[in-house]
């Protein structure tokens, strides 16, 4: 984690220094003898833990901490155990500790600091994976029962009559529904439809003839109005 | 006047001593570092006595509640307990405008300061 260290005090601030040096994953970047300084700083710089120091002449820890918008992790740093509820009261603080700091009670602050930072990440990566497995299906209604379609795997969708048929690489499935219910749920990106019959995934093209495209085996026909928009998708030499 | 009450002080009960438990658990070995922390409590100790005596003398008592209150980690980096106690209770009695434990907070600056002397 990226640090930087906030108090008044040069005293506060090498003994800070030197117990951020004794933890591996901790990386000092600067460090600060005000708040003022330090905004500027954060203004410019992505920085993980903040060593903050309450009681500052002029700018005291909390205007800094009401001050700054998206904080990262705060471990307040100060000499009154008076503080501790209040400091509580925001989410960016991770720990608070009563000067002289010790190594133990260092250790367990940075613990702390640790564990919120992984939990993060590991909410963003689950939301991030949530996002991608919601896009990447579709659900379909066949026999009473719902399928999921892995959706980069469709490479052609084609009506008939009251129902449309999904072609995939591993199956095609025959649904009771319309060219243009599927094409609301498809990527723009990734399907166009070529002819009032024919959805296809541009990705599987494996060649155009005139007014034709092969797509697998099968030969689909582009009609002469949606041809212009064909074209513009495709990365022509 | 204060030498005749800080004698007293010191007739009537043992002062606490400073000492080096703390700073020597920081520096774990580093010799560097520890004579560096040292260097610094030796110029950063009497510029904040300084700006202490001088709001207190211009009965500044807030000004001088938030010079005791950085004193204080200075007290406790130096081991000094029960000097340290004292001077959280003075820091708010400044802040109420009371001033009786002036004299006593006053005997701890200089036990520091004769300390820091040596060192």
């Amino acid at each position: 984690m990226n640090c930087i260290i906030i108090d008044d005090e040069a005293t506060a601030r090498i003994i800070i220094n030197k117990l951020c040096g004794s933890i591996q994953t901790l990386s000092v970047l600067e460090d600060f003898s005000n708040a003022i300084q330090a905004i500027k700083y954060l203004n410019q710089n992505d920085v993980d833990l903040i060593f903050l120091d309450i009681h500052m002449p002029d700018f005291t820890g909390f205007d800094f901490i009401e001050t700054l918008k998206n904080l990262p992790k705060i471990i307040l740093t100060t000499s009154d155990p008076n503080f501790a509820i209040q400091a509580f009261e925001y989410e960016c603080i991770v720990d608070y500790l009563v000067k002289p700091i010790t190594q133990e009670r260092f250790q367990k602050a940075i613990n702390k600091a640790e564990a919120m930072q992984e939990n993060l990440v590991k909410k963003e990566f689950s939301s991030e994976k949530a996002e991608i497995a919601s896009d990447n299906d579709l659900y379909v209604n066949i026999d009473r029962r719902l399928i999921k379609i892995d959706i980069p795997s469709i490479y052609l969708v084609e009506a008939k009559g009251d129902y449309i048929q999904i072609k995939t690489e591993e199956e095609n499935y025959t649904v009771h529904s319309t060219l243009k219910k599927i094409q609301e749920k498809l990527p723009d990106n990734l399907f166009l439809k070529v002819h009032r019959s024919y959805i296809i995934n541009i990705k599987k093209i494996i060649d155009i003839e005139d007014n034709s495209v092969l797509i697998k085996k099968s030969v689909i026909p582009v009609s002469r109005s949606n041809k212009p928009e064909l074209m513009k998708r495709l990365n022509l030499l | 006047m204060w030498e005749l009450h800080f004698t007293s002080l010191l007739k009537n009960k043992k002062m606490e001593q400073p000492n080096q438990n703390y700073i020597n658990n920081i520096s774990d070995g580093d010799e560097i570092f520890k004579q560096k922390l040292i260097a610094i409590l030796k110029k950063e100790f009497p510029e904040e006595k300084q700006v202490y005596f001088d709001n207190y003398n211009n009965e500044k008592y807030n000004l001088a509640a938030e010079n005791v209150h950085k004193l204080k980690h200075k007290i406790s980096i130096l081991g000094l307990e029960k000097s340290y106690e004292l001077a959280m209770i003075y820091e708010e009695n400044l802040l109420e405008g009371n001033t009786s434990r002036q004299e006593e907070f006053k005997a701890i600056l200089n036990i520091i300061t004769n300390y820091l002397e040596i060192l």
